[in-house]
């Protein structure tokens, strides 16, 4: 049955969802405008950006950073930053002495409303086994080198708590408006697979 | 349940493929998949540990070799199975052939969506009850291992960590993912260190944050 649990080819694949979406409409249980609004949503409106805006404030305003540190779900639905997978969340800040790495082990838990959809490599078997096991050598591959006094911690998301970290604002930016600091603000950086660098 | 999905720690496992300029889908089908999913979901057919449980019960070697939207797939496909939204018969041929099933229910319209994806919904549960833990106290994580679905992955079980915060109340979801009863606890960040969990080769000063419910802990001695 299509069901089952056999590798299929990507026409199988075409096939299956083909099905399964002429079905679930005509039977009433999705609308397609449904569908496309939430691709739309995920595709075109969300996306490291959204994070990038709450990272260039904390950089710029102590007051909106401590607030952020303290309550980050309030602090980031009061400028519309919020929904599903991102209605309960923390924010983890970088320094001098600490660095924060996120990952979901048992599944693929990201916070949507700030990062969009996560890449493949977070969803991925390695990034989940081994971020908890050996995160100093998983992140030199991503080009990452962690000094030994530098302490790590890795939030593992399993519950419905969703982290963002707040990368470490780099030397030589003091003269950046918020608006030019959201440009250099990466993913990786916020996820904790990278730090932001300018040059 | 101890499935390949409980995969923390596992060694052997290969490099982190990193794919620059990512877009958020790669193929029409994968938008479809996850819009439907949430479509489904939206129209309360079921909720998020439900699929989460879904997906999990995927065969090890198939979890391995699955696309990420393949795993969606085979999950959304077993659960309107399951809720008995399409029978087998109707998967196989892509030809409506039971509409009486889907007498009751009702698409989530995009309004209902477009709220959901951008108001703050809290999950927690509103209820009376007092925490098990504090801020600070010491605790061991139990070393359950149910075949249901359960959130507390294996490499944390039976280790020692501290409760660093207090998040509040949620639904147990290792009753949520299958029907009920719901468990409203308290749930807490923990912190255990990476020595604890990984021996004393681990860097000393590391750690892992975990978020962990009253059901998964017991005092430490």
């Amino acid at each position: 049955m299509a069901g089952s649990a056999h590798r299929a080819p990507l026409s199988d694949l075409q096939l299956r969802v083909r099905a399964l979406e002429s079905l679930l409409i005509e039977k009433g249980a999705v609308s397609p405008e449904t569908l496309d609004a939430i691709i739309d949503h995920f595709e075109n409106k969300v996306g490291p950006h959204i994070g990038a805006r709450v990272v260039a404030r904390a950089w710029t305003d102590p007051d909106f950073k401590a607030r952020l540190l303290k309550d980050a779900s309030s602090t980031m639905a009061e400028l519309g930053y919020t929904g599903i997978e991102g209605s309960h969340m923390v924010v983890v800040e970088n320094t001098d002495k600490v660095h924060n790495l996120v990952v979901c082990t048992l599944c693929s838990c990201y916070p949507w409303p700030v990062l969009g959809l996560p890449p493949n490599w977070y969803k991925s078997t390695p990034y989940r086994a081994r971020a908890v096991r050996d995160p100093r050598g998983m992140l030199k591959e991503f080009g990452l080198e962690l000094a030994e006094d530098i302490e790590v911690r890795v939030w593992d998301s399993n519950a419905e708590i969703r982290y963002l970290v707040l990368p470490g604002r780099p030397d030589g930016t003091e003269d950046m408006s918020e608006e030019e600091l959201q440009e250099i603000v990466t993913r990786d950086s916020m996820v904790g697979t990278g730090l932001v660098s300018f040059q | 349940m101890n499935g390949i999905h409980d995969i923390g720690g596992m060694d052997n496992i290969g490099p982190v493929n990193i794919e620059k300029g990512e877009p958020v889908f790669h193929e029409d089908w994968e938008r479809k998949v996850y819009a439907m999913t949430l479509a489904t979901m939206g129209a309360g057919i079921f909720v998020t540990d439900e699929v989460r449980y879904m997906t999990e019960t995927i065969p090890p070697a198939d979890y391995l070799t699955f696309s990420y939207y393949e795993k969606w797939l085979y999950s959304l496909e077993q659960l309107m199975l399951q809720k008995n939204i399409v029978t087998g018969e109707e998967l196989e041929s892509g030809k409506v052939t039971a509409p009486e099933l889907t007498a009751g229910v009702e698409a989530a319209t995009v309004e209902r969506m477009q709220y959901g994806m951008n108001s703050r919904i809290p999950v927690f549960v509103d209820a009376d009850i007092p925490p098990k833990f504090k801020v600070g106290d010491a605790i061991v994580a139990r070393n359950i291992n149910p075949l249901h679905h359960t959130r507390i992955p294996r490499y944390i079980r039976g280790r020692r960590g501290v409760v660093e915060t207090h998040h509040g109340i949620f639904l147990l979801p290792d009753t949520n993912a299958h029907g009920g009863p719901d468990k409203p606890q308290h749930v807490y960040n923990v912190r255990f260190t990476a020595r604890e969990l990984w021996g004393d080769d681990a860097p000393g000063k590391d750690c892992v944050y975990i978020d962990l419910f009253d059901d998964y802990m017991d005092p430490a001695e």
